[in-house]
């Protein structure tokens, strides 16, 4: 239960880093820890008490398996993650080569 | 970019021949333990990136490798749809992405169907997508910096 | 038939890809290719419509239903889904062949193709899924292939539009998964039809309703829809011409509209409370996008802002018929209304992707996108103008153009469900869509005289062919859509799409079959 509320808690410092700061990289910090912080919740939803990993091998005993079915779906989650981060950082870049800052306030080309 | 000191050139000359090995293992026993195409796949690709880091981008023609990554990757994911649409030709009555290689044995290394070779090649195409991101960061690096 | 359903997405798919390899050594490829890829595409959809009785259910990799539990992915196509295949896929087509003239100028246009492709493998997944897992990685897809494609001719504005489509979206597909992960929580499965199936068996009340408001807020924002549409104005106008046509007319419907469209019918059972909340984002989203187009006095920008406002009918007319079948009204009404928000969504993208098609064109010879600068086009350009003054007509609702039936089976609609401020307000919203638009005719096109354009040194002649093709065949169809009243069309086309919304419990049955 816990566990669900640091989850939580960790989506909510995403949100304040993508909300409340001025330089491009620390907005993008704040995406990937929201998107690490919902994943952590996925996995957190297909735990099943006293399981084992879900892996059929030989000399099993008879403890029930977590739940893989959340497990791909993170391990997707990842993959996706990483292709934005790799583009935000990407484009990042080359705004500061353009603009010659990282501050928000000072990007304000298109307005209205 | 320059490299660096003596000491993490002579531990990156032992060490990344292991990781790269080590990423291998993880590709081709994804149907038995954790990890599978894309853990490998970035596991190999630090291997690479390692290697650049350690010893400096002056000696690389880092458009050329960049061109030959980049072609990698399309070839991996074009591999990948064409045993998927196999599937289609071989087994059952024309389904895609169906299991068509026999399945041995629950546990051995050659069983389960096509699963190793779908993780060989998004394997493959992991560790060559991020090492083109990688040498796409550091030649615009090279650009701005002149 | 059903081994042909796959083929949506792996023939864009391994086209994107072929033309990256080939691209390195044939600068040429991709431009052609894309267009063979798309018209093949578009004939599948024509093949699919015709011989279409009942949805065709594919399970990837074959596997069978476990003790009558679905445990494959399922790729389902209804009437709703080939309705907007062939939306997709026609607009894609003529914005292909519209690129193969305008991309000349770029050196990265191997690249810009492969984003094209792989942009439209993305979109036509969404539409076809019937799993909630697989939306999301389809939408991903989609979107991360257009947040390149906003960025392409790398210049400040653009990066600038780029970096905050991208913030904005990243944050909607988090709430979207979250959602996902909240109704796996719940109904620990991930097919449409078997959540569809446990929602309505009862239960908890709260969870369902949380799930539907992330749900609304995250997709509303990938529809543009009102408080969630500040990426629209600055990635619209930032991209290239084509990609704006195809982001307007295609992204926002088949990322947005649709899903909302499909969760909100058949998964979630219909209730009172979120069709009000549907039918008043939908109308704040028409009153207050025409209001901000009006000042505006660059092209795109203005164009942008008009999406906004017509997405906004479409969503009122969906949502007018979500009420009135939560309140068990007269079915009528709510197929009239529903049909009216589905013929506006082709028509829309009809019309706004001529419209994006006009202002490249315009660009494209004179460089410049200001009306204030603009002027005395029509006789150098005569194409251009036809087509654009029949695309600013149809949008602003005259017949005989498409835009104009739509819009009335809108408004009688809702005058006959009984919702009389509605029916004014959409009146109102289409008499300045139409101010707006005359503004647009005559400063782009008709204030001073051509010979302006010899003072100031540029010498502007029409288009070429492969962008004329693509605005005229556009122009026709502003024509021939509107045949879609006659009962014969639009049985084969229209009706199928507003029986799956009306009949929204049927979804189920149909597609696991028991």
């Amino acid at each position: 239960m816990i566990l669900f509320i640091l989850a939580v808690f960790l989506f909510l410092i995403g949100v304040y880093g993508v909300v409340a700061k001025r330089n491009l990289i620390k907005i993008v910090i704040g995406i990937a820890l929201m998107e690490y912080s919902v994943n952590l919740f996925l996995i957190l939803v297909g735990y099943v008490k006293g399981g084992t990993a879900p892996i059929l091998t030989e000399g099993m005993t008879k403890d029930p398996f977590v739940d893989p079915l959340p497990q791909a779906m993170v391990l997707t989650a990842i993959v996706i993650g990483l292709a934005t981060t790799a583009l935000l950082l990407a484009i990042a870049i080359r705004i500061y080569k353009k603009y010659g800052t990282f501050d928000i306030r000072e990007i304000k080309n298109l307005k209205g | 970019m320059k490299g660096m000191t003596i000491i993490v050139k002579k531990v990156t000359q032992m060490i990344c021949g292991v990781i790269f090995l080590y990423g291998i293992y993880i590709i081709v026993h994804g149907h038995l333990t954790p990890g599978g195409g894309f853990a490998g796949g970035a596991i190999v690709s630090g291997s690479f990136i390692l290697l650049i880091l350690a010893f400096g981008s002056e000696f690389l023609a880092l458009k050329k490798e960049e061109t030959g990554s980049s072609i990698l990757e399309s070839s991996a994911i074009l591999i990948f749809l064409i045993i998927a649409a196999l599937g289609m030709v071989i087994g059952g009555v024309g389904v895609f992405f169906v299991n068509f290689l026999p399945k041995g044995t629950i546990g051995q290394l050659i069983s389960a169907g096509v699963i190793p070779l779908f993780n060989i090649a998004v394997g493959m195409e992991v560790a060559a997508a991020l090492l083109t991101i990688f040498l796409a960061l550091l030649i615009y690096r090279d650009e701005v910096l002149k | 038939m059903d081994f042909l359903v796959p083929l949506f997405v792996v023939v864009p798919l391994g086209g994107a890809f072929l033309i990256a390899i080939i691209g390195n050594l044939a600068r040429g490829f991709g431009r052609y290719f894309t267009s063979i890829v798309f018209a093949f595409l578009t004939g599948l959809c024509i093949y699919f419509m015709l011989h279409l009785e009942g949805p065709v259910v594919f399970k990837v990799g074959g596997w069978e239903l476990f003790e009558s539990i679905p445990i494959a992915i399922y790729m389902v196509i209804d009437g709703l889904s080939i309705y907007l295949l062939l939306i997709i896929n026609l607009i894609g087509f003529l914005s292909a062949f519209y690129s193969i003239s305008y991309m000349k100028r770029y050196t990265a246009e191997s690249h810009y193709y492969t984003l094209f492709c792989l942009m439209t493998a993305g979109m036509n997944g969404v539409v076809m899924s019937g799993d909630l897992f697989n939306i999301y990685v389809f939408l991903e897809i989609a979107a991360i292939a257009s947040y390149a494609l906003v960025a392409f001719e790398i210049e400040k504005e653009q990066l600038e539009a780029s970096f905050k489509y991208q913030v904005l979206g990243g944050v909607s597909s988090l709430f979207i998964l979250l959602s996902i992960g909240f109704l796996y929580w719940y109904t620990s499965t991930l097919n449409i039809a078997d959540v569809s199936r446990m929602i309505v068996a009862g239960g908890k009340r709260e969870v369902v309703i949380f799930t539907q408001v992330i749900l609304l807020s995250g997709f509303g924002l990938k529809a543009a829809m009102i408080p969630f549409h500040a990426w629209l104005p600055d990635a619209h106008s930032s991209a290239p011409s084509p990609i704006s046509s195809m982001l307007s007319g295609v992204l926002i419907k088949a990322i947005g509209a649709y899903v909302i469209l499909r969760l909100f019918f058949n998964m979630f059972a219909i209730t009172y409370n979120i069709g009000m909340v549907i039918t008043v984002i939908g109308t704040l989203s028409m009153v207050i996008g025409v209001l901000l187009a009006i000042g505006q006095w660059d092209i795109k920008r203005l164009l942008a802002y008009h999406s906004i406002s017509q997405m906004g009918y479409v969503i009122l007319g969906v949502g007018i018929g979500m009420l009135v079948l939560a309140n068990n009204g007269d079915r009528a009404v709510a197929t009239l209304s529903i049909a009216g928000g589905l013929f506006h969504l082709f028509n829309h993208a009809v019309f706004k992707g001529l419209l994006f098609l006009n202002a490249g064109a315009v660009e494209y010879e004179t460089g410049i996108r200001d009306m204030k600068k603009l002027g005395g086009l029509s006789a150098k350009m005569p194409v251009t103008t036809s087509t654009s003054l029949s695309a600013s007509m149809s949008i602003s609702g005259i017949p005989p153009f498409n835009g104009f039936f739509s819009k009335l089976i809108i408004i009688i609609a809702a005058i006959q469900a009984g919702y009389y401020v509605l029916s004014i307000l959409a009146v109102f919203v289409s008499i300045i869509t139409l101010a707006s638009f005359l503004k647009v005719q005559r400063y782009t096109f008709f204030n001073r005289s051509g010979e302006e354009w010899e003072k100031r040194g540029k010498q502007v002649r029409e288009v070429p062919f492969s962008m004329c093709f693509s605005m005229i065949v556009l122009a026709i169809l502003c024509f021939v859509l509107s045949t879609l009243i006659v009962p014969s069309v639009r049985d084969v086309i229209l009706t199928p799409a507003v029986d799956v919304l009306v009949k929204a419990g049927e979804y189920t049955t149909a597609v696991l079959g028991y």
